[in-house]
């Protein structure tokens, strides 16, 4: 039983982190039909900036609310570029998908190359704070906080991202455009704000997960958001395409299956598994869980 | 001679290598309708989008679209639309997923006050139906919802294409009555096959065959002569009541 409940959490903290990750993805794809592979990008600046933030920004640190002024630092040098990344690379190719891969795939290669140039390929220990090295006792379980953290914060990002989809303007657009942008033009609406307003969410997402993956793994490497990418993708097809609420339920399923597989099969049986469930929700709905629709 | 609201000169729309309208040139009269006619993949819709500036991906339009004396066709759609193009799109294209009120709060304009009242003076339905889902609307009640978005603006041109695809009779009858009343405020562009929607509805008529302007003139004129429907629409003088 004890084992069942630790399995179930610490899947549940990995699901946190692919959804932080997929919701923006998803988002993105759903609302301006671009495949973001830089997405892991900002995840990778979130990380380092809240790393670097916690021993150099004066005010900031690895506990309490030092530790949230770095958080908070990450996350903001994650929106700007995922901002900057829009306004810069992406805008003038909107409709030229190939370009758009291939710019975004080069921004993704480019920086793992800049972040291990500037601080080593090694990963460095991550400031983090004394109680989230800890443990909590659920139902006979010794649960890592680190984990519990995670699940806390996806759920408040979910809880948002609904909010803001279902009773804000710009989330109405967002809802609008990924079901059908061009409508969204011809009522006068400039969806391209939306567009840089959905990555400025998505590359917020991702930053927090840097920052909190950082305090789950323990460590910050400059490969981290590329390894974690492929399975948001995995998690954005199963959900369904710019459907927030689908990629939380794939994310809770790709989570729990990788845990329980990898610990009752053999270690890596579980990723096999993840893509086996890919392959039959294309096969059976390939639509993803939600279809097309930016659920509020 | 009156100005027209729209004037289109020379107007060519190249998609994936096909010529679909080419050299296209008509205008539209700052009052009543005018219909743009023609047998299927003429180019009716094509005109209507380029007009707009919904051009496809990788598609191409040249000429001179002209609109109160500015050239519209290197302007993006949502600032022609805020200029007041209005526009209802062939296949209706409500949000499924979004609400009837969302639907209609989507389209409000910053800065003006939406006309509300108007709308629901035209279509109580939409009032009533609020908090349902558009995708779960009839095909009557989704088109009376694409006319609502667009009259909750004042708008200088109406541009509608087929209202009436697909409906039943007495919905068609209830389409044609609403178009008639707006029409009395605004001008409207209209793509529609219904030949007797279009003598209930149309003061002038383009006619398209093959992307290319084949006649263009009063539409009693057009609709008042067998041999000219027959030459130019393929079918007899419409009977039929809207």
């Amino acid at each position: 039983m004890n084992t069942i409940v630790l399995l179930a959490l610490t899947g549940l903290g990995l699901a946190a982190l692919y959804f932080l990750v997929a919701s923006g993805l998803s988002l993105v794809f759903g609302l301006a039909d671009v495949l973001n592979f830089a997405h892991g990008l900002f995840l990778g600046v979130g990380a380092y900036g809240t790393w670097w933030a916690a021993g150099n920004l004066p005010g900031a640190g690895p506990e309490g609310l030092g530790f949230v002024l770095a958080v908070a630092f990450g996350v903001a040098a994650g929106t700007l570029v995922a901002v900057l990344v829009e306004l810069v690379l992406i805008r003038p190719l909107y409709s030229r998908t190939i370009e758009q891969v291939l710019v975004t795939v080069g921004l993704s290669l480019a920086g793992v190359a800049l972040l291990q140039a500037t601080w080593g390929a090694d990963a460095r220990p991550f400031p983090r704070p004394q109680w989230s090295r800890g443990v909590t006792g659920i139902l006979g379980a010794q649960v890592p906080n680190g984990g519990l953290l995670l699940i806390v914060a996806a759920a408040v990002v979910l809880g948002a991202l609904l909010a803001f989809l279902r009773w804000t303007r710009y989330g109405l657009i967002i809802r609008a455009g990924v079901e059908n942008r061009e409508m969204v033009t011809a009522l006068g609406i400039d969806v391209r704000k939306a567009f840089t307003l959905v990555f400025a969410i998505g590359g917020a997402a991702a930053a927090l997960a840097g920052a909190l993956g950082g305090v789950y793994f323990g460590t910050v490497s400059p490969g981290q958001g590329g390894s974690l990418l492929i399975f948001a993708f995995i998690v954005v097809v199963i959900g369904g395409m710019g459907s927030v609420i689908g990629s939380a339920y794939a994310a809770v399923a790709v989570g729990l299956l990788q845990q329980f597989v990898n610990y009752y099969g053999a270690s890596g049986v579980g990723d096999l598994c993840v893509v086996a469930l890919l392959a039959v929700v294309l096969l059976l709905r390939p639509q993803g869980i939600a279809g097309k629709v930016a659920h509020a | 001679m009156t100005e027209p609201i729209l004037s289109v000169e020379d107007l060519s729309v190249r998609i994936a290598g096909l010529h679909i309208l080419q050299g296209v040139s008509f205008t539209v009269a700052p009052t009543g309708v005018t219909v743009l006619l023609g047998r299927n993949g003429v180019g009716k819709t094509t005109s209507l989008r380029a007009v707009l500036g919904l051009t496809p991906r990788g598609g191409e339009a040249r000429g001179t679209v002209r609109m109160g004396g500015r050239d519209l066709l290197d302007r993006p759609t949502h600032r022609l639309v805020r200029d007041g193009l209005g526009y209802v799109p062939e296949d209706r294209d409500v949000f499924a997923g979004l609400t009837v009120a969302e639907n209609l709060r989507l389209a409000e304009r910053r800065g003006t006050t939406p006309a509300y009242d108007r709308v629901f003076a035209l279509f109580p339905e939409l009032d009533r139906r609020g908090r349902q889902r558009a995708g779960s609307l009839s095909g009557g009640q989704q088109q009376m919802l694409a006319i609502g978005r667009v009259l909750l603006n004042d708008n200088r041109l109406l541009l509608v294409d087929e209202p009436t695809k697909g409906l039943a009779p007495k919905v068609v009858t209830e389409v044609a009555e609403v178009l008639e009343r707006v029409a009395e405020s605004v001008p409207v562009l209209l793509v529609e096959q219904n030949l007797a929607v279009v003598r209930r509805l149309a003061t002038d008529a383009v006619v398209l065959s093959a992307g290319r302007v084949a006649w263009a003139g009063g539409a009693g004129e057009l609709l008042g002569s067998a041999e000219l429907t027959r030459s130019l629409l393929g079918v007899g003088s419409p009977e039929v009541r809207a």
